[in-house]
C-alpha cells in the first residue's frame, strides 16, 4: 500500500513539474536564463537608437501588479515618464515585494537590478535608505534615487519627495467649507502615524491648517493606526472617529478607500489620498490629496540619460541632491473636486489658493493665516492675516510627548519653517488637532 | 463628544460586528482538529471562501448564493487537504502552510485578474442589505445589550447559531462523539467500525467551508472593496488558530473567546476615543504604546497556553491525535 502511494506520489510531481515547465515556457527558448527577465528585446539584429539603450530599473516594496496603492502609484508614475522620453516600459527592470526592513534583502534586489543593466535605480521606500547608500559606492556608474529618504552624495545618488502638505491644505479647505456649511466642527483623520514621522504629522497639521483658514473653529481628531496599512484598522478607525466624535468629515493618511467607504455608509463627506477616491465614494468623496510621480520620474529619467553614461553627472544635472517639489511643478495636487458633494465655492477658493502657493508668494507653514472672502457671484478673495503659527503645546521627543519650552512656531508674520523641519524633524500638532 | 454611554456602546457593538469572522474560522479549525487534523490553512482556506463567495454573491446578487459558494469553494480547500494528508499522508503541518500560500495567491490573482471588472458592493442591493443590521423584535429595544447584540447583521446571528450547533453536535450527537474518538484514538474507533477515512474527508471540508463563511463576511465587512495590496482576511486566519487553544476545543466557549480577542484587537482604534469620553475612569488607555494593544491578544493567548500546559491533561480538549496522520497498516 505504501508503495503504491509513493508511486502515485513520484507520479503526481513528475506530470505537475512536467506542466510547470510547459506553462512557463511556451515558446521554448531561453529557459533557465535569469538576464533574459525583464528584457525581452534581447534581438540584436533590431535597431535600436541610443535612447532605448537607457535602461531604468526600480525596487519596489509590493508588487507592480497592483491595481491600486503606493507601488501602483510609483509604477504608474515611472511608465508613464518612460513612454513619455520614448522609452519602452516594457524594459522597465523590477523587483518586485522587496520588504523594507532588511537591508541584505534590499542590497540583493539591487544587485539584481544592476546586473541586468539598469543605468539608473529606483527604490520607492523609505527603509531602503541604508542599502542604497551603499550601493551607490559600490556601483558608481549606475545612478541611484531614493524616494521619501534624506540620503544622497554629490554625484549619482539623490533622493526625491514632494510638498505634499500643500495638497492636503487643499484637502483641507475643502473639509473646512463642508464643516462651516454642516455647522460641525468636528473633523476626523485617520492617520497611520502622527509626531513619529515628520510626514505624516506635516500632513495632519496643514489639512487641520487649510480646515481653519474656511472654518475658524474646525477641529481635527486624529485616529492613529499604528502602521501604513491595514484595512480593517483604517475601517474601524474612520468609524471610531465618527462614533466618538460624531465627525463630518473623514481625512486620511493611509493608502486604501476604508474610510471613504465608511464615510460614505455614515452620511457624512470625506477627503482621500493616493488617488482620486470619488469612483470608491462617490456620495462622500470630495477630493484627495495625489501625486504625480511621473512628474519626477521624467524629469529624473531625462537627467539621467543626458549624463550621456557618466553617472557622477546626475546630482549635478538635477540641480541638487534633494529633489523636493510641490504645486508649483505639478508633483503634487488636489485631486478634481466632487462638486456633486463639497460645499458651494469650494473649486473657486481651492483654485486661488492653489494660485497663491504656486506663485511662491505664501506656505502653509508661516505666520500668515488665510480666510475668505467669497463675494455673491462667486469671485474669491484671499485674505492673508499675520498671525503666528501655535502648536498645541506638545512635541515628540525620545519617543515621548512632552510639553514644548515655547509652543509659538513662527512669529506673526514670520516666513515658513524650513523644508527641513517639514521633511524630517517636524514633531508636534498644531493647534485645533486633538489625537485620540 | 458625544454621549460617553452611546460610545462605549458602539465601541461593544464594534468589537462584535469586526470580529465575529473570527468566530467563523474558530468553529471551523475546531471541527477540523476534532477529527485529528492540524489544519494551519485557515488563513488561505478564508481567502478563498471570501473572494468567490463574494464574486458570486455580486454575480447573483444573493446573500444566499455567496454564503453556499464561499462554503463550498473554501470545502474544496479542505477537500485538497483532506486528499493530501489523509490519503496521501503528506505532512498535516507543511500541507496547510500550502494551503495559507495557496489559497492567498488565488485571492490575489483573481482579484488583480479582474481589474477594472471588479464588482462593487455598492452593485449588488441583496449583499447590502444582507449585512446591514437586522433588529431583533423586542431584545434590540433593550438599552446597550439590545445594540451591542441584538442589532447586528444576520451573519452574526448565523455565526453564534453555528458555533452553539457544532457544540451540540459534537457532545450530544452519536457521530459527534465517534468524531472526538477519531481525534483522540483512531486507532481504537477504527477498531470498533468507524470510517476513519470518511470522517476525516467530511469534517475536513465543512470545518474549511465554516472558515470560509468567515471569509464572506469579512469581504462584506470591507465593502467588498478589492485593492490589491493587503487581504481581506489579513491575519485574522491566524489568530483563530490560537484562539482554538484559548477556546479549548469548545465552539461555546469559542464565542467568548472571540469577544475577549475582539475587545483587545478593536481597543486600538478606540481608545482614544474611550479615553475621551471617560476622561476620569479610561483617561489612563491614552497613554498606552498602541504596540501594546497590539500584542496583547498574543500575550493571552501564551498564558492560556501555559496554564493550560500546566493543567496537563486534565481537562484539556485537545484531540490526542491532533497532528498525526492516521495510518491503518501501521495500527
Amino acid at each position: 500500500m505504501k508503495k503504491i502511494l509513493a508511486l502515485a506520489l513520484a507520479a503526481a510531481m513528475s506530470l505537475s513539474l512536467a506542466a510547470c515547465g510547459g506553462s512557463g515556457n511556451p515558446d521554448g527558448s531561453s529557459a533557465n536564463n535569469p538576464g533574459s527577465a525583464g528584457k525581452p528585446n534581447t534581438d540584436v539584429s533590431t535597431p535600436v537608437d541610443s535612447k532605448s539603450d537607457f535602461k531604468v530599473g526600480a525596487v519596489y516594496i509590493t508588487s507592480q501588479n497592483d491595481t491600486a496603492g503606493y507601488t501602483f502609484q510609483h509604477h504608474s508614475g515611472i511608465t508613464a515618464a518612460m513612454k513619455a522620453l520614448g522609452l519602452d516600459p516594457a524594459d522597465l527592470i523590477v523587483v518586485d515585494n522587496v520588504p523594507d526592513n532588511d537591508d541584505t534583502a534590499v542590497a540583493t534586489a539591487i544587485d539584481t537590478v544592476v546586473n541586468q543593466g539598469a543605468d539608473i535605480v529606483f527604490g520607492i521606500s523609505f527603509g531602503y535608505i541604508n542599502a542604497m547608500a551603499e550601493k551607490a559606492e559600490t556601483y558608481p556608474d549606475v545612478i541611484f534615487s531614493h524616494g521619501t529618504g534624506y540620503m544622497a552624495n554629490d554625484t549619482n545618488f539623490n533622493n526625491y519627495f514632494g510638498r505634499i502638505y500643500q495638497a492636503r491644505y487643499l484637502a483641507g479647505i475643502a473639509a473646512g467649507m463642508k464643516s462651516a456649511e454642516l455647522g460641525n466642527n468636528s473633523i476626523g483623520y485617520v492617520a497611520a502615524y502622527n509626531r513619529q514621522y515628520a510626514e505624516t504629522c506635516s500632513g495632519i497639521n496643514a489639512f487641520a491648517l487649510g480646515a481653519q483658514s474656511a472654518n475658524p473653529d474646525a477641529v481635527v481628531h486624529v485616529n492613529v493606526i499604528d502602521t501604513w496599512g491595514d484595512e480593517a484598522k483604517e475601517k474601524q478607525a474612520a468609524q471610531a472617529l465618527i462614533d466618538a466624535y460624531n465627525c463630518c468629515v473623514i481625512s486620511q493618511h493611509c493608502d486604501s478607500a476604508q474610510p471613504q467607504l465608511v464615510a460614505a455608509q455614515n452620511n457624512v463627506f470625506g477627503c482621500g489620498y493616493n488617488s482620486d477616491m470619488t469612483e470608491q465614494a462617490p456620495g462622500a468623496h470630495m477630493t484627495s490629496a495625489i501625486w504625480h510621480w511621473n512628474v519626477y520620474y521624467q524629469t529624473a529619467i531625462q537627467a539621467a540619460m543626458d549624463c550621456n553614461g557618466d553617472a557622477s553627472k546626475f546630482v549635478e544635472k538635477m540641480g541638487g541632491n534633494a529633489y523636493y517639489a510641490g504645486l508649483a511643478e505639478g508633483f503634487v495636487d488636489a485631486s478634481p473636486l466632487n462638486e456633486s458633494v463639497a460645499a458651494p465655492n469650494t473649486k473657486a477658493v481651492m483654485d486661488a489658493v492653489r494660485n497663491l502657493i504656486i506663485s511662491g508668494e505664501w506656505d502653509v507653514f508661516s505666520g500668515v493665516k488665510l480666510s475668505y472672502n467669497i463675494s455673491d457671484d462667486g469671485k474669491v478673495e484671499i485674505i492673508k492675516t499675520d498671525a503666528p503659527l501655535m502648536s498645541d503645546g506638545y512635541e515628540l521627543k525620545d519617543g515621548k510627548v512632552v510639553e514644548m519650552a515655547n509652543p509659538e512656531i513662527v512669529p506673526a508674520g514670520g516666513p515658513s519653517v524650513d523644508d527641513g523641519v517639514i521633511k524630517g524633524s517636524m514633531n508636534y500638532n498644531v493647534a485645533g488637532v486633538i489625537e485620540g | 463628544m458625544n454621549d460617553p454611554i452611546n460610545v462605549l456602546t458602539l465601541f461593544l457593538f464594534n468589537i462584535v460586528l469586526i470580529n465575529i469572522p473570527l468566530l467563523y474560522g474558530t468553529v471551523g479549525e475546531i471541527v477540523v482538529e476534532k477529527s485529528g487534523s492540524l489544519d494551519l490553512g485557515v488563513e488561505g482556506t478564508m481567502a478563498v471562501g471570501a473572494m468567490f463567495g463574494y464574486l458570486a454573491g455580486c454575480a447573483a446578487n444573493s446573500l444566499a448564493v455567496g454564503l453556499l459558494v464561499s462554503f463550498l469553494t473554501a470545502g474544496l480547500c479542505g477537500l485538497l487537504f483532506a486528499v493530501l494528508t489523509v490519503s496521501f499522508q503528506a505532512n498535516q503541518n507543511v500541507t496547510g502552510l500550502t494551503i495559507t500560500t495557496f489559497g492567498l495567491g488565488l485571492y490575489f490573482f483573481v482579484g488583480k485578474g479582474l481589474g477594472e471588472r471588479w464588482p462593487a458592493m455598492t452593485g449588488s442591493a441583496a449583499l447590502v442589505n444582507g449585512f446591514s443590521a437586522f433588529e431583533l423584535p423586542l431584545l434590540s429595544k433593550v438599552p446597550v445589550a439590545g445594540k451591542v447584540f441584538f442589532s447586528q447583521n444576520i451573519l452574526v446571528y448565523l455565526g453564534i447559531a453555528i458555533a452553539v450547533l457544532v457544540w451540540w453536535y459534537l457532545n450530544h450527537t452519536k457521530t459527534g462523539l465517534r468524531l472526538r474518538a477519531v481525534g483522540e484514538n483512531p486507532g481504537a474507533a477504527d477498531s470498533v467500525g468507524v470510517n476513519i477515512l470518511l470522517y476525516k474527508y467530511v469534517h475536513l471540508i465543512a470545518g474549511s467551508g465554516i472558515m470560509g463563511l468567515g471569509g464572506f463576511y469579512m469581504a462584506l465587512n470591507m465593502s467588498g472593496s478589492f485593492e490589491g495590496s493587503n487581504c481581506w482576511i489579513n491575519g485574522y486566519g491566524w489568530i483563530a488558530i490560537a484562539l482554538v487553544i484559548f477556546a479549548n476545543w469548545n465552539p461555546v466557549l469559542a464565542i467568548l473567546g472571540t469577544l475577549v480577542f475582539g475587545f483587545f484587537n478593536t481597543l486600538q482604534i478606540y481608545s482614544g476615543a474611550l479615553a475621551g469620553a471617560f476622561p476620569g475612569g479610561l483617561g489612563w488607555l491614552n497613554a498606552v504604546p498602541a504596540q501594546l494593544f497590539k500584542a496583547l491578544p498574543f500575550i493571552i493567548t501564551a498564558i492560556v497556553l501555559i496554564a493550560s500546559s500546566v493543567r496537563k491533561r486534565e481537562g484539556s480538549g485537545q484531540p490526542a491525535a491532533l497532528g498525526l496522520n492516521y495510518f491503518r497498516e501501521e495500527r
